[in-house]
């Protein structure tokens, strides 16, 4: 098959995954609903921690946690995404398109290509919400750009993890128990709360954790604290983690085939 | 059926309850792991919170009665789940013809809800003493554990309603969002007075914002009357009217 064609193949599995998601609310729900809520929750509940000695100048709470619920939002849609895959396999469907002419990459990358769609819209469901509900983008909208560039790349890099588990394991009970572990990483992060002002050992765990260096790249344009280090942290963390799990993606696929499913 | 034979009934389903915790040890897990993972984390991330005023110790023992309320939360919203899939397997529609009266039923259900929410606040108890958490006396550990015991049972019966208003296991998600909601809405991460925003508003109004101040005061204070009869009032009026509703459902719920 031509590149034309491959991307063809990409595309149709792509929107499909894509509807797939928002024709089931169990799909959806983590990656919007439960980010909002939570935002919702702790703007109000923590937001006086910005008269915390030593917390970072925002002109609220909200600026701040912002980039914590856009990043949570691309892990659970790379759970969510490695659910959906993980059905796929065991209701056979996977197996026909293994079956089919095309080739077996387009599998996982359509699959990638409709976690990238939804961290995408997510990241323009949370701009949208933290504008509406006060937050001030100090960069702009070249700003908002780049978080939402950042956002949709994370979901790319976070929708491989997923999908390397489920095309490993084949089982959707066993995606979803990584459920938990979301918020595991999410809290040995800088995702809700400055590192510096963490307790120990999280903040230590938080300071080397990749994904602060994500959270603080998405969250720089916010906060106008953005920096060609900030830029390069977040990009390398992204395709660090992004490597790993396309490569895990492509050994568990390998086994699978292998194996016979 | 007299007395004797409605008891010998709830005991068979709080049994029946207690095997699945026996034959499936992994089915309690959900509802330990979460809550132990949310009190770590969020302890971890939020805990410079008690340099702010108001705050009375630390924020490890502030915010434990909020942990093992979710506990109880997930623990009741396994109950419904568990209804759910009775019902579309069709045992629930075998109890619904047997002679035992509808309360019966209800009450085996929620029991066994409220005595397995222990397993996650006994868990989570360790978890919290062993990270420093003050010690509430005897009398604030018995409150926290009554009030811990009605969330479960508060739980239960919301799944139950939902059980049987959707019959199915797919309304699982929404047993476990409507309790945290009820939680999360109060003065779980800070004092009322710390608090902005709308979550402010909703506390001051929301009634388990008394239920969780009753299971708190053990923990970061002294334990008095005043303090513990709202909360007891708050619960037993959201047990009145949730029991009240799932009675309906199950009045309702044709075989």
């Amino acid at each position: 098959m031509n590149l034309a064609a491959n991307l063809r193949v990409i595309g149709a599995l792509g929107a499909r995954s894509v509807k797939q998601t928002l024709r089931r609310p169990q799909l959806l729900a983590p990656i919007i609903l439960i980010p909002s809520l939570l935002l919702a929750i702790q703007t109000s509940g923590v937001g006086r921690a910005v008269d915390l000695p030593d917390f970072p100048h925002v002109n609220g709470f909200l600026d701040f946690m912002l980039a914590g619920a856009m990043i949570q939002s691309t892990l659970l849609a790379g759970n969510s995404g490695g659910i959906a895959l993980a059905v796929d396999i065991e209701m056979g469907f996977t197996d026909r398109l293994l079956a089919a002419p095309i080739p077996r990459f387009a599998i996982v990358l359509g699959r990638l290509a409709a976690t990238a769609v939804l961290g995408a819209f997510s990241a323009l469901w949370f701009l949208a919400v933290g504008l509406i509900f006060g937050a001030q983008i100090e960069e702009g909208v070249p700003g908002a750009l780049l978080m939402v560039l950042f956002v949709t790349l994370s979901a790319v890099a976070f929708g491989g993890l997923g999908a390397a588990i489920a095309l490993r394991t084949g089982r959707a009970s066993v995606v979803q128990g990584l459920f938990p572990l979301v918020f595991v990483i999410l809290f040995l992060s800088s995702a809700f709360f400055p590192d510096h002002l963490m307790l120990e050992p999280a903040a230590t765990v938080a300071r080397y954790n990749p994904l602060s260096f994500i959270v603080e790249g998405i969250r720089a344009p916010v906060i106008s604290s953005l920096s060609a280090r900030n830029l390069l942290e977040a990009l390398g963390s992204i395709t660090l983690i992004g490597a790993v799990s396309i490569w895990l993606s492509a050994i568990a696929l390998r086994r699978r085939l292998r194996l016979g499913g | 059926m007299g007395w004797r034979a409605d008891l010998d009934t709830i005991a068979a389903l709080v049994r029946r309850a207690a095997n699945e915790l026996l034959r499936v040890p992994g089915a309690a897990i959900p509802g330990v792991l979460a809550p132990t993972i949310f009190f770590v984390g969020i302890v971890s991330v939020f805990g410079a919170l008690t340099q702010l005023p108001g705050f009375g110790g630390t924020y490890q023992s502030f915010l434990l009665p909020i942990s093992l309320m979710q506990g109880a939360g997930f623990t009741g919203a396994a109950t419904g789940v568990n209804l759910a899939r009775d019902i579309e397997q069709g045992w629930f529609d075998r109890l619904l013809v047997s002679p035992a009266p509808r309360p019966v039923l209800l009450a085996g259900l929620v029991i066994s809800a409220s005595l397995r929410s222990l397993i996650p606040t006994t868990v989570l108890l360790i978890v919290g003493f062993s990270l420093g958490v003050s010690w509430p006396g005897l009398g604030g550990l018995a409150i926290a554990v009554v009030i811990i015991m009605g969330m479960g049972t508060l739980a239960a019966c919301w799944g139950t309603v939902l059980a049987l208003r959707f019959k199915s296991q797919s309304a699982a998600p929404l047993m476990q969002m409507g309790m945290l909601v009820l939680i999360f809405t109060t003065t779980a991460y800070a004092p009322l007075a710390l608090l902005t925003g709308w979550v402010h508003t909703v506390a001051r109004f929301n009634p388990v914002t008394q239920i969780v101040e009753t299971a708190r005061q053990g923990f970061v204070g002294g334990v008095t009357w005043g303090d513990t009869w709202p909360g007891l009032l708050a619960l037993a009026g959201l047990l009145a009217l949730l029991s009240a509703l799932a009675l309906r459902g199950m009045r309702r719920t044709a075989f």
